[in-house]
């Protein structure tokens, strides 16, 4: 039994671009493990310590933007901890990748998305489990909020201190490209600072800006606050005041095709609970 | 797909051949155990275009394929796929005579390598590129510090991304021709006293003109369709790197009633080139 334990955080391989493959593939190891790991805890001990009445069981799947990639796999470890009989699926993506699919019917419990206006897509596709929005709010419940920082290759060679400073000429940036939250922040921050910066290039997700960017290949790259913090010091973040104006709420919501949404409600709650909270707090998200 | 084949497979109308009635009635008979997997076949390729031209939006199609951001991608596309074939013409043909006609040591190794770009996925093609090309790769490094050169986001790292990924369609077409090929051609000429590089180029070129043609045609249209390795090595800015193909990705990720018309004017761009070249090549290999 103990054998088959490291291979437990089988959700972090949930593929960003191949959802529904991986995604089976993960569950159904998934339904080994939580198989195998009942009998570690034993699932009414588990059920009694939680105290919330009624066991919570079945499957979950949740889209996330893929800025939560790292604290909603460690929220997800937890919340099985404490529910043996629940099987979480972790799918992520860039948001607006999740929402075309989603609103091409993908079957899926809980949408995380990285700002309002990929949600108002959804809600105007007639996404969110109408319940769950009458009672959260309609375009679902911003539960934390992201900062843009720029992002620097370790020691700074090109010496940028500020957004004006990617303006020079032999600056090399990188962006996210508009169509893609992070590209909207951007774009936002620049507006609000007057400034006419050309990047080299408008990458397609803000993890390939942050790849640019520690691989040196660019000087700077605007991204999360948060994604310099997973780089664990392959980058550095400069904080930029311009930032302020392009602070990312990130809503959360329970969708319309869900098969259980009252697992999905636990699930957020669980993501806006104390414990929840800190993990994204640790991460580097603020408070919304 | 060549003209050739109805005539050769005698049926349903073909021309008249010399066959006793018998035979003909024998090879007449359609099948039906190959016919119906073979229009689910056929009906699984076209039915995501169909659904395209189904989907597309028609009456806002000429503003949309006008706008000069689509011209210039697809201008990119066209320039960029063009040098890549003129690149692999260049450096994969000679390859492939190399390892059609010489032996030496590790000959079926470099084969092999040479249809590896064709299985990896591209995007790891564009991981390798960027290690090794970048501005801070093994070899990149001396290109910028030497020549001031950097090549990721710059057209050239289109290019060198296309030929990566499209010249093994050129290599194995012409490798495939000159191992058709009758040598002895090419042995009457040495024996004429023709020197090897005449023999080249005045017998054994014209030889395999036809599966140079037809590789070459192979090659303009992977390059063409080339995503991953772009994506990753060259990044996407509009009228340097974003290409049809990283166009149409954009355009997916807010508008895909634009990412709609891009594909079918990449499609059709490809059909046409497809139809006409591929036809004039394949037809007199």
């Amino acid at each position: 039994m103990r054998d088959t334990a490291p291979s437990r955080p089988a959700h972090r391989f949930t593929g960003r671009r191949h959802g529904p493959v991986t995604g089976f593939a993960a569950a159904s190891a998934l339904v080994v493990l939580t198989a195998c790991g009942a009998e570690d805890t034993g699932p009414d001990e588990a059920a009694e310590e939680n105290g919330d009445g009624g066991a919570l069981s079945g499957e979950l799947t949740v889209m996330a933007a893929a800025s939560l990639t790292d604290v909603f796999a460690e929220i997800a470890e937890d919340f099985e901890e404490r529910h043996p009989d629940v099987e979480i699926t972790l799918n992520f993506a860039g948001s607006s990748e999740l929402v075309q699919q989603i609103n091409s019917g993908a079957p899926a419990d809980v949408l995380a998305a990285a700002d309002t206006s990929t949600m108002e897509q959804v809600v105007e596709g007639e996404g969110l489990d109408a319940d769950w929005a009458a009672e959260n709010g309609e375009n679902g419940l911003v539960f934390v909020t992201n900062t843009l920082q720029i992002a620097v290759p370790p020691e700074n060679p090109a010496g940028i201190e500020s957004l004006a400073d990617l303006a020079g000429d032999d600056v090399q940036a990188a962006f996210c490209a508009e169509e893609v939250p992070c590209g909207a922040a951007a774009a936002a921050a620049l507006e609000a600072s007057g400034l006419d910066v050309t990047p080299v290039t408008y990458e397609e997700d803000v993890r390939s800006v942050l790849t640019k960017v520690e691989m040196n290949e660019v000087d700077a790259g605007l991204v999360y606050a948060t994604d310099v913090i997973s780089a664990e010091g392959r980058v550095e973040g400069l904080d930029f005041p311009e930032a302020e104006e392009a602070i990312n709420g990130y809503p959360i919501g329970v969708l319309a095709n869900s098969a259980d949404p009252e697992l999905a409600a636990a699930w957020i709650e669980a993501v806006t609970s104390a414990e929840g909270a800190a993990v994204l707090d640790d991460a580097g998200f603020g408070a919304p | 797909m060549t003209t050739a084949a109805p005539s050769r497979s005698g049926n349903a109308g073909g021309a008249p051949t010399p066959r006793t009635r018998a035979s003909r009635a024998k090879t007449g008979r359609i099948p039906w155990i190959l016919v119906l997997p073979a229009v689910i076949g056929v009906l699984f390729l076209v039915l995501p275009f169909a659904g395209m031209l189904i989907r597309a939006p028609w009456t806002t199609m000429g503003a949309r394929v006008t706008d000069p951001d689509v011209l210039a991608a697809l201008w990119l596309s066209l320039s960029t796929a063009t040098v890549a074939t003129v690149v692999s013409l260049i450096i994969g043909v000679p390859l492939a005579w190399l390892l059609a006609r010489t032996e030496f040591p590790g000959r079926r190794f470099v084969r092999a390598l040479v249809t590896v770009p064709l299985v990896i996925p591209p995007v790891v093609g564009g991981v390798a590129l960027l290690i090794v090309l970048g501005r801070n790769g093994l070899v990149g490094q001396y290109l910028d510090a030497w020549f001031g050169l950097t090549l990721p986001f710059t057209s050239a790292a289109v290019v060198i991304a296309q030929v990566f990924v499209a010249m093994p369609f050129l290599v194995i077409s012409v490798e495939g021709a000159l191992r058709g090929a009758d040598r002895r051609y090419e042995e009457a000429a040495a024996t004429l006293g023709a020197s090897r590089v005449t023999i080249f180029t005045r017998v054994t070129l014209p030889m395999v003109l036809p599966g140079i043609g037809a590789g070459a045609v192979l090659c303009w249209a992977r390059a063409l369709g080339e995503f991953g390795a772009t994506i990753t090595f060259a990044g996407n800015f509009p009228g340097t790197t974003q290409t049809m193909p990283l166009a149409v990705y954009m355009a997916m990720q807010r508008d895909p009633e634009a990412a709609i018309v891009l594909s079918l004017v990449l499609l059709l761009v490809t059909l046409v080139v497809l139809a006409t070249l591929r036809e004039r090549w394949m037809s007199t290999a």
